[in-house]
């Protein structure tokens, strides 16, 4: 066991990690000072010790991170007693139930709350950025190919809309394409607009619609459909990749709330542990999402999808950099997509730069720092499996 | 045989949709009809009958098995899994058919009573029903969770069946109303004649007149308590019950199209309890169902 778990130190790790904090800040010009005002003994605030964190879907893989700091007492290591993972998958908008109090934290995409950033004037922060890269693709059979953004012109076009869409526009505006020219369609949350010819290319995230495509029996051979079968765009690969699933916290209460940006830091270290194990031990990492969605009252796709999806976050994760550190070059690159992306009804996602307290590192290196001072290794990059999908993930 | 004669009726009605739905999966074009198609391009025109390929329409003994098997090795089977759901959501339609009552009712006695009441409460009931249920969940839903965050716990299901109640308090009110003004003028000036109040006409008269108008309206609201209380857990995202289950199948529809059929069919039976407890009701009141009158 490399970790050192430090309970009942609670007080010291936390003077530690607000010591760091500050420490960092001092180096941050964007951002006003967390934390307390200097006193290390006594931080003048009351730790937080219960918070809520609300999720963008419902329970499965693609949070495991988060429940396996939950199941492995990641959280309590960092002072909190009462942790709730809120899921999604209803109305629910995350920076929506951030911004009403409802949460402390939220997982979001980038663009989407860049979006109501502009739209409603309220200001969030992306605190850590967990997904480096981007997991969307737009998959088509190779019967009917449609291999790159290019060949998108004219097409049918599938997205599952509600502000999954800015990337295919995104990567066209990059090329100097109209998106008048194509038509997006709605489609649902499986993979049969594809599968019937209803799209030409279908959009899927590495992580989940494409495995659903791989857990499907092809009629015509009998057997399941495979990566030869299919043509991939990744957007990764393209002008129009954005940033995805980040941590965003409430601006305006880190700048006055020491305690909240304390609680930042602290609940950020468990998240990086929940991460680091979920690339360290992914099968079982899988497991505990697999559970923790069933035992929520969910009905997750079975134990092997939710394999094959850790393994896919992990990749998408741990790209080489640190872990959860907004990389300023993908920060642009999701601003510029944003900002030129038009979609086909000729409107725009964002027309003018987000504020600069949009983003901000300090927390995550103040945490990662203090994991470092704790002896915790993070790791960096991730040494993918190679998992068989079965008919219908089961 | 008389007696069963309405249960084999209905087995065979249930036969005979499975009947069809085979029938057309065998007969059916492969790719469905589409009028107004444009050739070579996806998706184009307006599809008036389905495909009737595995993948859109499993055969109804695939959905059977479906029911059998788990999700996977260790796994229960789903039609426990499907059982489980019916519950929750049965508990929260019942609970929003009783909180529908009740405020129904009590809307509908105090709109007989005053007709001030009636004038400016009715449009308001009325209009009530035409706000789209996904815009009014959520807002229950944060209201809840902030009444959470005072100290009283607020729970996810009964944000869901104050959304079923939502839906089912208006055909009771609605119903109600009718019932208690359907005692003819010469009966209300008799009961007058003998002395009797406002409560003794309400007893003897007015509650037994509403009852052949109440057991259709509750009929009704049985019904939308349960489409109310499957929409309203989607809506604000409440674990455990046949709404959230039917969204989540949905994801492996693709994958594993019997899935989905497992939710759909508990949601069925859901709706045939509903509706069978208020035929027990009628039972419980047959005395006061002369004349039943079409809501």
């Amino acid at each position: 066991m490399r970790h050192s778990t430090r309970r009942g130190l609670l007080a010291a790790s936390t003077a530690a990690t607000a010591a760091a904090a500050l420490a960092l800040a001092g180096c941050s010009p964007s951002a006003p000072a967390p934390g307390p005002s200097g006193d290390v003994t006594n931080p003048g605030f009351e730790p937080l010790t219960s918070i809520r964190l609300q999720l963008q879907w419902l329970p499965q893989a693609q949070f495991a991170g988060y429940y396996v700091a939950q199941e492995k007492g990641f959280f309590q290591e960092e002072g909190f007693t009462d942790v709730e993972i809120v899921p999604s998958g209803g109305d629910i908008v995350p920076q929506d139930a951030l911004l009403a109090g409802d949460v402390d934290f939220a997982i979001a995409w980038v663009p989407k709350v860049l979006g109501s950033i502009e739209s409603t004037g309220t200001e969030l922060t992306d605190i850590a950025q967990v997904y480096q890269t981007s997991g969307t693709t737009q998959v088509s059979f190779k019967s009917n190919p449609v291999p790159t953004v290019a060949d998108f012109e004219g097409k049918r076009i599938g997205s599952w809309g509600f502000g999954n869409e800015w990337e295919i526009f995104a990567a066209m505006a990059a090329e100097g394409l109209d998106a008048s020219t194509v038509s997006i369609t709605t489609q649902g949350f499986d993979m049969s607009a594809l599968l019937n010819g209803d799209v030409d290319a279908a959009q899927a995230m590495t992580y989940n619609e494409l495995a659903q495509l791989f857990e499907t029996v092809n009629p015509a051979t009998g057997k399941l459909y495979g990566p030869d079968d299919v043509d991939i765009v990744f957007y990764e690969d393209t002008q129009g990749a954005m940033l995805q699933d980040a941590i965003w916290a409430d601006t305006a209460r880190l700048a006055e709330d020491p305690a909240y940006a304390d609680a930042a830091v602290r609940f950020l270290k468990a998240v990086v542990k929940g991460w680091a194990y979920t690339n360290e031990h992914v099968e079982e990492a899988a497991t505990i999402a697999y559970d923790a969605a069933v035992a929520g009252g969910g009905y997750p796709v079975g134990p092997v999808h939710q394999l094959w999806q850790a393994n896919e976050v992990n990749k998408l994760i741990w790209d080489g950099g640190d872990f959860g550190v907004v990389d300023a070059n993908a920060w642009a690159r999701t601003v510029d997509g944003a900002l030129t992306a038009i979609n086909q009804d000729g409107l725009h996602l964002i027309t003018k730069e987000p504020p600069a307290s949009a983003y901000d590192n300090q927390y995550i290196l103040a945490a990662l720092a203090a994991l470092k001072a704790d002896g915790f290794v993070v790791p960096t990059s991730y040494t993918p499996i190679q998992v068989e999908l079965t008919e219908g993930g089961r | 045989m008389r007696r069963a004669l309405p249960w084999i009726l209905g087995a065979l009605g249930v036969v005979a949709v499975a009947a069809l739905w085979e029938l057309y999966k065998w007969l059916g074009p492969a790719d469905g009809v589409v009028l107004g198609a444009t050739a070579g391009q996806a998706g184009s025109g307006f599809r008036i009958l389905p495909r009737t390929g595995d993948l859109n329409m499993p055969h109804v003994w695939d959905m059977f098995e479906r029911l059998a098997a788990g999700n996977g090795p260790g796994t229960p089977p789903l039609w426990l899994s499907v059982l489980a759901a019916m519950g929750v959501t049965l508990g929260c339609a019942a609970l929003g058919l009783a909180l529908g009552l009740v405020v129904g009712f009590a809307l509908a006695l105090l709109m007989q009573r005053s007709r001030i009441v009636e004038w400016g409460v009715l449009p308001w009931v009325i209009v009530s029903q035409t706000v789209p249920l996904i815009a009014f969940a959520p807002i229950i839903a944060r209201i809840g969770s902030q009444i959470d965050r005072g100290g009283f716990p607020w729970p996810g299901w009964l944000s869901v069946a104050v959304i079923a109640s939502y839906l089912a308090f208006f055909p009771v009110a609605v119903g109600a109303l009718r019932g208690l003004r359907s005692p003819d003028a010469i009966h209300v000036d008799l009961l007058r004649s003998y002395g009797a109040g406002y409560g003794q006409t309400l007893r003897k008269l007015r509650l037994p007149a509403s009852v052949p108008y109440l057991l259709p309206a509750l009929r009704l609201a049985a019904a939308s308590a349960v489409v109310g209380a499957v929409v309203a857990e989607v809506s604000i995202g409440m674990p455990g019950g046949l709404g959230r289950m039917i969204i989540q199948f949905a994801q492996s529809a693709s994958a594993d199209p019997a899935l989905p059929y497992g939710p759909v069919f508990g949601a069925v039976v859901v709706g045939l309890l509903a509706a069978g407890s208020v035929a027990l009701l009628g039972l419980v009141l047959r005395n006061y169902r002369r004349g039943e009158a079409v809501a």
